[in-house]
């Protein structure tokens, strides 16, 4: 049990008035951007990476840990309220969840996701507790060609796995890879993609980049549509649950959490699938048990897939901290801030960093209690928030995002290149390409090339030393499954998200009059 | 000679108070009633923005007051342009909006829907305040 009592030294180092200040400072922060559309904790990690340059790690990752757990209780929030699922992973929350507040049981529906999410979270995060160091210590000892499979596994699988297009993913990793190789080689010393530019030449500032994409992007994409028909929230009191609620609810939460883990946990993350699993169970449970309120707003269809959920974020954090491999975008960037703080992600960042990781871990079961304590009776409070016209908001999100991004080096070239990259990131939303393998890619190229000039250096230059390792060969194996399997599934039986889709139209005859988007 | 009232709608108290004084208008003159229910549309939630089962109920309460109600929804940058644009395409006689009370500090501060009516309504235009 040397975990645990490593956990516990992290709780003390968390138990401050400071921290537990930023702890609360993340989880309000985190529920605010995850309640309102379009702005996840993805980009509110991106505008406070550059917080870090004046706080120490312990705090930074504390509140970061705050907000990414805050985020996905707010996303539920304003999946149940509106039935507008700020991201994929709360379609399914949405499905049953609106239902549920239609019928006047919004309270339910936000109690049970709140409740759901909180014990997900804890499970989760206890079994990162354990898995982690384990892994970490077996992953000390793989070699370079494996950990360069191992990152080619991760950037397959978030780019095929989650995506709804191959074509669309691969061009968002690739334009990542390239923003990622800007600068000078490392190695050589040589100019790549400079074009003679001494400020290009220092490479581009990863907090320019996931700002310019998340938030100038996002800002963007919102003006250029910035009017639309107001929707209708439901009226919602102070979330409660009757023991009745409880009972049914147990089970979706431990199954939905028993799912959500590992998908998360897999460097193929991304809570789309376990969510999917975990509705499709708890559809099909009650359908035995002979007390199906599926489609007229079942609370199992809330609690399952919230746990699912958070269980999936609480899992990604084994790849991250285990092997270094970031597999949400939130994680991806939180991977920035480390290395922001010059500490090297990666298997030894265990036993390197021993006092950022526990407290890192404390500070999330803290974060996920305060959640839980801070949110059942804000609940309507959040709601309120939806209220704030957009030019307001975005132009206090622009204003972050310029400070942030020259705050990054005092270069009023960053604000240009922000500019740009805030464009692309348009360019991106207009034609559906998915952000998180650009995040990605730019993150994790430099350190998948510093791998393959490890793995190519050891074997003397010659190509086959990339396989000289069994675990190579095993992740190569797995990576070609990836790719051929969700193929060969496909065609046997529809994707998450088409049946997500007509889901969402075998209801749509239930509510259609005021699903009417009118656009203009 | 009929009679066209416009009337700038939210389902709220000031939204009642116009419709109401407008209704009656509208038997007194013999006239018809639209109702402008507008928004900027730029929040995700707006609650002065009817939902349909407002709107029905509205026009079936009209209706039993024996006045012919026609309901216009729009968005735009200006509701007060929105309103005047109605009033102008229907030929308006009369312009019914619910008014706030609001001090002249207040008003500096927060522009209104109502200053921008009066100032640009080609018609008369009625300002009623809901019974405090």
């Amino acid at each position: 049990m040397e975990s645990l009592s490593l956990l516990l030294d992290g709780f003390a180092s968390v138990l401050t008035p400071m921290n537990l200040l930023y702890a609360a400072i993340g989880v309000l922060l985190g529920t605010f951007v995850g309640v309102l559309p379009g702005i996840g904790p993805a980009m509110a990690v991106a505008l406070l990476l550059p917080v870090t340059y004046g706080l120490d790690p312990v705090a930074a990752f504390i509140m970061f840990a705050g907000i990414y757990y805050g985020g996905m209780y707010g996303g539920s929030t304003t999946a149940i309220l509106l039935n507008t699922p700020g991201e994929s992973a709360s379609v399914m929350t949405a499905l049953e969840g609106n239902l549920m507040a239609r019928r006047g049981r919004a309270a339910q529906a936000l109690a049970t996701a709140a409740v759901g999410s909180f014990i997900a979270g804890t499970i989760g995060t206890m079994l990162v507790v354990f898995f982690a160091p384990a892994l970490a210590s077996v992953a000390v000892e793989i070699g370079a060609p494996s950990y360069f499979a191992l990152m080619v596994l991760a950037m397959v699988m978030v780019t095929s796995v989650l995506g709804h297009s191959w074509l669309r993913g691969f061009i968002a990793l690739f334009l990542g890879l390239t923003i990622g190789l800007v600068g000078l080689d490392l190695n050589t010393g040589q100019q790549r993609l400079s074009f003679d530019q001494p400020l290009l030449a220092d490479r581009i500032d990863i907090v320019v980049v996931a700002v310019g994409i998340f938030a100038l992007g996002e800002a963007l994409w919102v003006a250029a549509h910035l009017r639309r028909a107001p929707l209708h929230v439901v009226p919602v009191g102070r979330p409660w649950m009757s023991g009745g609620d409880v009972r049914r609810s147990w089970g979706p939460w431990l199954r939905g959490t028993a799912y959500g883990f590992p998908f998360g946990a897999i460097p193929a993350g991304g809570a789309e699938i376990p969510t999917f699993l975990s509705y499709l169970t708890e559809k099909k449970l009650a359908a035995r048990k002979g007390q199906d309120e599926f489609g007229k707003g079942a609370i199992e269809g809330v609690a399952g897939p919230e746990a699912a959920n958070n269980a999936s974020a609480a899992g990604t954090f084994v790849p991250l901290l285990a092997l270094g491999l970031p597999v949400t975008a939130t994680s991806a960037v939180m991977l920035a801030a480390l290395q922001g703080y010059g500490i090297e992600p990666g298997p030894s960042l265990m036993t390197d960093q021993p006092e950022l990781v526990w407290a890192l871990l404390a500070s999330l079961l803290i974060g996920n209690a305060l959640l839980l304590v801070l949110n059942l009776p804000l609940a309507p409070l959040w709601a309120k928030l939806l209220r704030i016209p957009r030019p307001q908001l975005y132009a206090g999100i622009l204003f972050f995002a310029a400070l942030g991004a020259y705050a990054a080096n005092m270069q009023a070239f960053d604000l240009f290149l922000l500019l740009l990259l805030g464009l692309l990131g348009l360019l991106m939303r207009r034609f559906g390409l998915p952000v998180l393998p650009l995040i990605l890619g730019v993150i994790l190229g430099p350190l998948m090339e510093f791998r393959l000039r490890e793995a190519m250096a050891i074997s003397g230059g010659e190509v086959s030393g990339l396989w000289s390792e069994p675990l190579a060969i095993v992740v190569y194996v797995i990576v070609a499954l990836a790719v051929v399997a969700p193929l060969v599934l496909r065609a046997v039986r529809p994707a998450p998200a088409a049946v997500a889709a007509e889901l969402e139209h075998e209801h749509e005859h239930e509510h259609s009059a005021d699903k009417e988007e009118v656009e203009r | 000679m009929s009679k066209t009232i416009v009337v700038g709608w939210s389902p709220d108290a000031y939204g009642e108070a116009a419709l109401a004084r407008a209704v009656e208008e509208a038997r007194h003159r013999d006239g018809r009633v639209v109702v402008v229910n507008a928004t900027r549309g730029d929040a995700l939630v707006d609650d002065r923005y009817a939902t349909d089962e407002q709107l029905t109920a509205l026009t079936s309460r009209a209706k039993e007051d024996g006045v012919d109600v026609d309901v216009r929804r729009s968005l735009g940058a200006d509701v007060g342009d929105q309103v005047l644009a109605v009033a102008n395409e229907v030929d308006a006689d009369l312009i019914v909006i619910g008014l706030r009370r609001r001090s002249p500090v207040g008003k500096l501060i927060m522009g209104s829907v109502a200053q921008r009516i009066l100032l640009g309504a080609e018609c008369a235009v009625l300002a009623v305040k809901p019974a405090a």
